[in-house]
């Protein structure tokens, strides 16, 4: 093969009709309050981890919603599960237990039950 | 497409009718060497018109403005040395053979036309580099656009038609408009930018189908900043590729492009995928046939196809003239005018030629 | 002798303006251009926030013109309006010409014509559609097809469509799509329940009673899908589906779907109706073209011309509700002028 000096880039559109929304319909099924979430950003803001980390729980749960779950597991795992963000939500978001669940969900698709 | 013909209503462009001043295109001369020669046949031998070559006309350094290399105030003393050129012969209409070259002159008298103080300061430039002196064309059109005009009085000429001589169905085409057509300005795009016309025109007197696929708007990825650069063309390789994804499912016979530059890319392309990813697209292997439009108005007319340059191109015609029905000699393919044999090119390792 | 007004249109605010005056003494006419009453009411099937039939608002306006007397005119077509002495005399076509003490604009709004975008789709790909016409579809009862006649999976509603955009000119919100297409999906969720809906918004207007509650019974009850993201362009896949690219603004990423069927939602703006009566009488219009107030606060059915008043969807893009309430403050400036209450001449500073 000729050596060409590039590779074609990958794109980074985020298709949907090939999200894996296995993580999704878990955690939806198991905390419906997920589907209030607006996305308004007052969980992340009062996040302890998030505020020395790079952790974004409002992108957390956007990256379920898209099926994008390559990181999520490293992600989840920063959280300390402290509530804060379930106790700011003007929504009523059990944002702890999302992450919980997320964790049980990732569990389950690494043992092949999902 | 129905529909669309009441959108491109809205976006009719003032063509002229004769006594055209050609400036040509780097890229297209480099790599689809015929294409300009035919341009010029067609209108001179086919149409009769009145067509300037001028042999004192150079680039439009757009590949150095598109680079950052050339500044803008230098790009305009350069396309006011061509008016001032035109003037001098006499002529008030323009014929631009490159896209991103008819995206600069637009860019240009627009620049001109809302801040004239710039235009002032370019006759200034002009007239202390070399002493001319410059009107502003009456009419700016893109040669693609000259073709689309004279597109019946072609069909009526028509030796073969974009017709599947096998299934009798018409051929399916994929148009591509380069970027600096009608995205910039739409109303100097015929059909503006969202459903051009001045391909699907063509195609359609000449007896094809058009194909709308969803990446149809879709940029090839030529752009020089980062073409030039051998790093970044990854990048641009990315755009053509996901246009060919797109358009895969629609089995197209041809695609057909008005800029130089995107039928490069297109064309060469689809090898480096091929190369890189073992993936080629087109039925049995043979990759998507890409033509300039002045080769397809070649073809059409009966032209011999090496006549055309169609040897030249990464992708071979082959399959697509059998479908039309052309008579070619394969033999005299690799020979010179005279008759002396060229070598012949080795095949690539993943398209079936 | 009673004192004349004449309401020139005959939808929601005509209808409510013209009885409440009927009922204090005044002798109304309605001019409509149609061959019937009720505007745009007549095509919507439910109405938000509280999902109440449509028709039943139009059944009691009908009442209403039971219950007072007022004179309509249909097919009406006015070609001058012109002032004598402290009347308005009205030609209308066939010679005929009726007289009035104040006028009362009620012209209403069009709906945005949906294929000005042509990156959209509108009338060009067959499975984009606007809202209107998916009333219509919801007023057919039956089983909820595609264009296409394939019974949707996913469904794709887009806002701000013909509004807040400047390739339109029109910069302004028109309000009520917004709650309008969280209406709609939760309409056909209940339809098709288990169709993946989405929404695609720059903002979520919600900004009168009960709609912030409906949007999040749409999300609670529904689980309809909210993306971030304004519509860029649609394409047609080889099924004739319809493919969505928008920025999914929340992940800074572009995001691209399928869709089986793609809503329009539609803004409102000022009717050609409007535009022709405020060029009849000169009536001063603001930049997007509806007509403009003597004073945004205190005087927001007052024209510029004497005696000329307006209300309505006219004036700007309103919901049903505030079409009522404007229709009945325009009858109290008007029956402030005609009986020249000492109101009338109150100071305002500008």
């Amino acid at each position: 093969m000729s050596q060409f000096g590039f590779t074609i880039n990958k794109p980074r559109v985020i298709d949907y009709d090939l999200a894996d929304k296995r993580v999704l319909s878990y955690v939806l099924a198991n905390e419906p309050s997920f589907n209030l979430c607006i996305f308004c950003g007052s969980c992340t803001s009062t996040c302890s981890a998030g505020n020395f980390t790079d952790f974004n729980i409002r992108k957390l749960k956007m990256f379920i919603r898209r099926g994008l779950v390559e990181e999520l597991g490293v992600e989840a795992e920063k959280c300390m599960l402290c509530g804060k963000c379930f106790l700011v939500c003007p929504r009523g978001v059990n944002n702890r237990n999302i992450v919980l669940k997320v964790r049980e969900a990732l569990t389950k698709i690494e043992s092949h039950e999902l | 497409m129905d529909a669309t013909n009441n959108i491109w209503k809205n976006y009719q462009k003032e063509i002229a009718d004769d006594h055209y001043y050609y400036v040509r295109s780097c890229i297209r001369q480099s790599f689809f060497p015929a294409s300009e020669e035919f341009f010029l046949k067609v209108l001179k031998d086919e149409l009769g018109k009145d067509i300037f070559d001028d042999p004192n006309h150079t680039t439009c350094t757009g590949i150095g403005y598109h680079a950052d290399v050339v500044p803008f105030e230098t790009i305009m003393t350069v396309v006011a040395r061509h008016f001032a050129l035109m003037k001098e012969s006499g002529y008030k209409n323009i014929i631009i053979s490159c896209v991103t070259s008819f995206g600069i002159y637009t860019e240009i008298i627009e620049t001109w036309k809302h801040f004239p103080e710039v235009l002032e300061k370019t006759r200034e430039n002009l007239y202390k580099a070399t002493k001319r002196e410059f009107d502003i064309p009456v009419n700016m059109a893109h040669s693609s656009d000259i073709i689309y005009k004279f597109r019946h009085e072609i069909a009526d000429k028509l030796k073969y038609r974009l017709v599947n001589q096998i299934t009798g169905k018409p051929l399916k085409v994929v148009e591509h408009i380069g970027c600096h057509y009608s995205k910039m300005f739409p109303k100097y795009g015929v059909g503006g930018a969202e459903f051009p016309q001045v391909l699907a025109g063509m195609i359609n007197a000449w007896g094809g189908n058009v194909i709308d696929y969803p990446e149809r708007r879709h940029c090839c990825g030529f752009g020089f900043r980062q073409y030039l650069v051998q790093a970044n063309r990854g990048y641009s390789a990315a755009n053509s590729k996901k246009k060919f994804e797109s358009m895969e499912p629609y089995k197209p016979d041809l695609i057909l492009c008005n800029c130089p530059g995107c039928t490069m890319f297109m064309d060469k392309w689809q090898y480096t995928i091929s190369e890189m990813e073992a993936k080629t697209y087109g039925e049995n292997n043979q990759g998507i046939p890409v033509l300039t439009y002045e080769e397809l108005a070649g073809l059409v007319l009966g032209y011999n196809p090496w006549d055309l340059g169609l040897q030249f191109h990464q992708i071979q015609s082959e399959p697509l003239l059998h479908k039309m029905g052309i008579e070619f000699s394969q033999k005299d393919k690799y020979k010179t005018r005279s008759g002396i044999q060229m070598p012949m090119p080795e095949c690539p390792a993943n398209i079936s030629f | 002798m009673n004192k004349k007004v004449v309401v020139i249109g005959g939808g929601i605010t005509g209808m409510e303006a013209s009885v409440q005056l009927s009922a204090l003494g005044y002798s109304v006419t309605i001019l409509e251009k149609e061959s019937q009453l009720g505007g745009h009411l007549k095509d919507w099937t439910v109405l938000f926030p509280n999902l109440r039939k449509g028709h039943e608002i139009v059944s009691f306006l009908e009442h209403g013109l039971e219950l007072q007397e007022v004179n309509v005119i249909y097919n009406s077509k006015i070609n001058e309006i012109k002032r004598v002495n402290k009347h308005y005399e009205i030609l209308l076509d066939k010679q005929k010409s009726i007289n009035a003490d104040a006028i009362l604009v009620a012209t209403g709004f069009d709906l945005f014509d949906a294929h000005r975008k042509e990156e959209f789709g509108y009338g060009i790909y067959e499975n984009v559609i606007t809202s209107y016409d998916l009333e219509k579809i919801f007023a057919q009862k039956g089983e909820i097809k595609t264009p296409s006649g394939i019974k949707p999976k996913r469904i794709g509603f887009i806002h701000c469509v013909g509004s807040r955009d400047e390739k339109v000119n029109n910069h302004y919100c028109s309000n009520v799509c917004c709650v309008t297409g969280v209406k709609q999906a939760m309409e056909l969720k209940t339809l098709i329940p288990d169709a993946e809906i989405f929404n695609f918004y720059m903002d979520m207007r919600m900004f009168d009673t009960h709609f912030e509650e409906l949007y999040l019974e749409s999300q609670k009850k529904y689980g309809i899908n909210f993306v971030r993201g304004r519509l860029s362009e649609a394409n047609e896949t080889i099924d004739k589906r319809i493919v969505i690219k928008v920025e999914d603004t929340l992940t800074s990423r572009p995001l691209k779907m399928t869709v089986d069927m793609m809503v329009l939602l539609v803004g409102m703006e000022p009717s050609k109706g409007t535009k022709e009566i405020a060029n009849l009488l000169n009536l001063k219009l603001r930049e997007s073209g509806f007509l403009k107030p003597e004073d945004d606060h205190t005087m927001s059915n007052v024209s510029n011309m004497p005696g000329v008043f307006f209300a309505g969807t006219c004036s700007g893009p309103m919901s049903i509700k505030y079409t009522f309430t404007d229709a009945r403050a325009a009858v109290t400036k008007i029956n402030c002028f005609l009986k020249e209450y000492e109101l009338q001449n109150r100071i305002l500073v500008n």
